[in-house]
């Protein structure tokens, strides 16, 4: 029961090594790393900071390039993109969740989900039901004209939750998305996660440290210094 | 494509300490800018009136001003009587000598301050040749008597200027009969009296200058000859009008030279404010460029965005330095035009052309101010952005 | 508080960007203010060198009409004057209209004596008095075209028409720094000669017995020439030379306006400076305070910083206004005699620099002041 969603894996990394420069002095996080990740898994990377699991994830969403070796997502070698083509990419494949929340402070929350849809070229009523729809989703259609600080964190997070998937990504990553949470919206937001994934088929790829998070996943992988060690993998429910 | 229009507003009411001291600066940029053109407007609105493009005047061969030239009576019946002088209905010359001189007044509300005026002696005639004055209040010179006609501007600006008042100059006493209005002319700045009254009360014998109608401007360069082949006179003619945008260009070249030397330094003040505003901006946001660029919004976009932010703060300012300057519209002041010596008053006159060039220079300077934060926002990539912030 | 200098300097270089743009914009704005103010104080010293005890008396009509030179007996007879002479306003071209400078024809027995603050020898004196054709240049003037005893000078008459060439019999050197010597004067008997004898003057300068006695003088001249061809004007060099100035028209106040207009603008920019560094150090400056930094300390802190920023752009803007009107010896084209930037002026400069250091840093002062150390350090910027 592995592949459930096809053949090829819809992540592969391929002797993939990135190096930063901090100042004069480089520092390697990962080195010759491979990695495939299936159409409609349930990814968790942890390990201790430094580890390179966030570099993984802004590798794969095509934030960031790789020093050397092969990225290639939903069919899309992401080695050969340019700035604006890496965008396009972010645009049509990606939805991000990041620990943060990271919502404009003076969109209200249907413009802030709004916002990835102006990059398409839907017209306003179009867009408008769009946002409506994932709004629903994630339980929040009646606070859409509320500002991000007049929501609470776990709501914040489920605006972000909309945001990320309102244009349909095949991919969802999520960075550390319930770091700044209190346990019971924690709980709300891995399950809407969890949820996702399950029903809508989304492949989701989170950074975490908490183990309970770890839990949703279908596959918990640990980094260390770079290398890639798997832990746990679950039979898919 | 865009980022929505209200996302740069909302930021600028959200920082509405920094939007508004620095718009407050753009405001005075431009206020200033709006006013050192208005003055310039002003001054060479009055120059273009004065005179017309068929009337020519004639000076001593060699003088470069009315004041430094003299023409005797003979010399006067010999050039009006070319014919490239126009005729009257009544057959005559449409030619006219006079009399210039200066004269010390004392200015109203600025105690022992004083300019020295153009006094000038005409023909009972004077308006047949010079259509485009009229009288304004009061009633026409009457010949030989000791009476004067004050142009629009001076009553307010000199003692003794008002209609029924009584100037003194040249020993005698000179009632005020009238005033006349010259368009806004460098004329409204005279008094005209009768010029064989003004002969004797100055000391005269000779003429300044002779004004004449020509039948055809073309036909100046004629006349021209016509008098520089002549023994008998030593005697130039020059377009009239031509005569007073020279007399003007100087003082219109230091007008325009200081304001815009003013202005140059100031924009470039506050072209370093809004640079820094801007810079400041973006720094702060520093998370949030990172998040829509994570979402796929291109560089160019985020350049664009902080493009129009600054543009709009800019504008902001525009609008208020417009405002600012407006009441200034049509405050007179004069000054001595050091060509001729002598008091030319005029206003500062605000036009759309110039308010738009308020705008425009409002815009630019956002411009300026705006590309180079805005470029290094759209330069970041996701992760430095989001670890800057 | 000079132990933390290096902090303070430290912290302005933080955002190097940031700081060179506000000292920059300052810069602009102060040397724009100097040059402004030196208009004006320009204009004074020409006030400041003229002479109280002397007066001049010049038609009533305006300057541009003459005066008998048969006058000049009559003024030396009346009660209060030690002597009189005469001068007329020439008004030629030096080679090219934009090479201004003002030339007088002036009486060559006595007008020398009445002006004793140009020195010249004796014996330049007396070949001015002799020679027809000889000239004297003031020492600016002499420097400027490198006139030297001896040269011919030529100008091209515009009131007075005709070539006239002078040879230059002496320079003469200011007594004080501040008098002009950017003028030239001949022998007005020459000028009389050419012009056939017409006995005709522009002015008259007279000396006083009791400079006290000024306006008592000023009105017996002219009483006594009340009602007659030509009336006359009396009042006192100081009062002749504002004539001029006020000719201008209202000069100052259009001065003070954009001087004001000017302050205000920079003071805007600094202080959104100010406060936007300000509010990026709240979490350190909760730091310092936790770390048991007095208030009072804290405040120094801010405000030196802001403080230093500013008056580094007042003394660059200062510096620059008095480095480039002294090192190109600028007089707008001869309209001021000198154009140096005052002492005075650069203080005011530096007020200014300083009013703005303090306000700009009083706002972000004083919130570091009431800062509360436990949010300041929750505060994530």
């Amino acid at each position: 029961m592995e592949n459930l969603a096809g053949d090829r894996p819809i992540i592969t990394l391929r002797g993939v090594s990135k190096t930063y420069r901090r100042d004069t002095i480089a520092v390697p996080v990962l080195a010759a790393l491979d990695l495939d990740v299936a159409a409609g898994e349930f990814l968790a990377l942890m390990g201790p900071s430094g580890s390179g699991k966030s570099t993984i994830l802004n590798l794969v969403s095509g934030i960031d390039s790789p020093t050397a070796g092969r990225v290639e997502v939903a069919g899309v070698d992401l080695g050969g993109l340019d700035g604006a083509a890496l965008a396009a990419f972010r645009a049509r494949h990606v939805g991000f969740i990041f620990q943060s929340y990271n919502l404009i402070p003076v969109l209200t929350a249907f413009q802030n989900v709004e916002l990835p849809l102006l990059l398409t070229a839907l017209d306003r009523r179009e867009r408008r039901q769009h946002v409506l729809d994932v709004l629903e989703v994630v339980g929040l259609k009646d606070r859409s004209d509320h500002f991000p600080r007049q929501l609470s964190g776990g709501q914040e997070q489920r605006v972000a939750i909309a945001r990320a998937i309102v244009s349909d990504p095949s991919l969802l990553v999520a960075d550390e998305p319930t770091g700044d949470l209190d346990a019971a919206s924690a709980a709300e937001i891995l399950d809407l996660i969890g949820c996702l994934n399950r029903e809508f088929g989304k492949t989701v790829v989170m950074v975490t440290h908490d183990p309970r998070a770890a839990e949703r996943a279908h596959r918990v992988l640990h980094l260390d210094k770079g290398v890639l060690v798997e832990a746990v993998r679950r039979e898919r429910p | 494509m865009r980022l929505p229009l209200q996302y740069n507003l909302r930021n600028l009411v959200v920082r509405r300490t920094m939007t508004l001291m620095t718009a407050g600066g753009i405001a005075l940029v431009v206020a200033v800018l709006v006013l050192t053109l208005a003055l310039a407007h002003g001054f060479s609105a009055t120059l273009v009136a004065t005179g017309r493009a068929d009337n020519a005047i004639v000076l001593r061969g060699g003088a470069t001003s009315e004041m430094m030239s003299s023409l005797s009576r003979d010399s006067a019946r010999i050039v009006a009587a070319d014919p490239a002088v126009a005729r009257g209905p009544d057959g005559e010359p449409l030619a006219q000598p006079e009399m210039v001189v200066l004269v010390n007044l004392l200015r109203r509300g600025d105690p022992g301050a004083s300019s020295n005026v153009s006094v000038r002696g005409v023909d009972p005639q004077v308006f047949a040749l010079r259509p485009d004055i009229r009288l304004r209040e009061g009633r026409m010179l009457r010949p030989g008597m000791d009476e004067v006609l004050v142009g629009r501007k001076l009553d307010r600006r000199f003692e003794g200027c008002g209609l029924g008042e009584t100037l003194r100059m040249g020993g005698r006493d000179w009632r005020v009969v009238g005033t006349f209005d010259a368009g806004g002319s460098g004329f409204d700045s005279e008094i005209w009296g009768d010029r064989e009254a003004f002969l004797p009360a100055f000391d005269r014998v000779e003429y300044s200058s002779l004004t004449l109608r020509l039948t055809d401007p073309a036909r100046l360069a004629d006349l021209l000859a016509r008098l520089e082949a002549d023994p008998r006179v030593r005697a130039e003619p020059q377009i009239e009008r031509e005569y007073y945008r020279l007399q003007s260009r100087q003082l219109a070249d230091v007008i325009r030279a200081l304001g815009l030397f003013l202005v140059a330094v100031m924009a470039a003040g506050a072209v370093f404010g809004a640079l820094n505003t801007m810079y400041a901006a973006v720094g702060s946001r520093s998370r949030e460029i990172a998040t829509l660029l994570a979402l796929g919004f291109p560089p160019r976009a985020i350049l664009a965005s902080f493009l129009v932010e600054s543009v709009l703060l800019c504008l902001i300012g525009g609008v208020l330095g417009c405002l600012l300057a407006l009441p200034v519209h049509g405050v007179s002041t004069g000054t001595t035009n050091w060509a001729s010596f002598s008091e030319v008053a005029f206003e500062f006159r605000i036009s759309p052309g110039i308010l738009a060039i308020g705008l425009l220079a409002s815009v630019a300077l956002g411009l300026a101010g705006g590309y180079f934060p805005a470029r290094a926002a759209a330069r970041r990539t996701v992760s430095e952005a989001l670890r800057a912030g | 508080m000079t132990r933390y200098l290096p902090f303070i300097l430290r912290n302005t270089l933080r955002n190097k960007r940031r700081t060179v743009l506000t000292v920059l914009s300052i810069v602009i704005s102060l040397f724009l203010f100097c040059t402004l103010r030196t208009v004006i104080t320009s204009l004074a010293a020409s006030l400041e060198s003229a002479s109280s005890a002397r007066l001049i008396t010049r038609r009533s009509t305006s300057l541009t009409f003459m005066l008998p030179v048969s006058y000049r007996d009559r003024i030396a007879q009346i009660p209060g004057v030690a002597d009189a002479s005469w001068m007329t306003w020439f008004g030629g071209i030096y080679i090219e209209e934009r090479n201004f400078f003002a030339q007088f024809a002036v009486d060559p027995q006595r007008y020398l004596e009445l002006y004793p603050e140009y020195r010249l020898t004796p014996g330049e004196k007396d070949v001015f008095r002799r020679e027809r054709t000889a000239c004297i240049v003031g020492e600016k003037l002499a420097r400027k075209y490198g006139f030297e005893v001896g040269d011919r000078i030529t100008l091209r008459g515009t009131i007075f028409e005709g070539v006239w060439d002078f040879t230059v019999c002496g320079v003469a050197h200011p007594a004080t720094p501040d008098l002009d010597t950017n003028w030239l004067l001949f022998n007005g008997d020459y000028l009389n000669q050419r012009m056939g004898d017409f006995g005709q003057v522009g002015a008259f300068v007279l000396k006083l017995d009791e400079p006290a006695r000024a306006g008592d003088v000023a009105r017996a001249v002219d009483a006594t020439f009340a009602n007659s061809a030509a009336e006359t004007k009396t009042e006192t060099e100081k009062a002749f030379q504002m004539g001029f100035i006020s000719m201008l028209g209202n000069i100052q106040a259009v001065i003070y306006a954009l001087g004001t207009a000017i302050v205000v603008a920079i003071g805007l920019v600094s202080l959104n400076t100010m406060m936007m560094a300000a509010r990026e150090r709240t979490r350190e400056i909760a730091v310092l305070k936790a770390l048991g930094f007095a208030d009072r300390t804290v405040v120094g802190l801010v405000l030196a910083e802001s403080l230093l920023i500013t008056l580094a752009g007042g003394l660059l803007g200062a510096g620059l206004a008095r480095l480039v009107f002294g090192l190109t010896d600028f007089t707008a084209g001869g309209f001021f005699p000198s154009f140096a930037v005052t002492d005075g002026t650069v203080a005011q400069a530096l007020g200014i620099a300083l009013f703005l250091g303090v306000v700009s840093g009083a706002a972000p002062a004083w919130n570091a002041a009431r800062l509360h150390i436990v949010d300041a350090l929750r505060h994530t910027g």
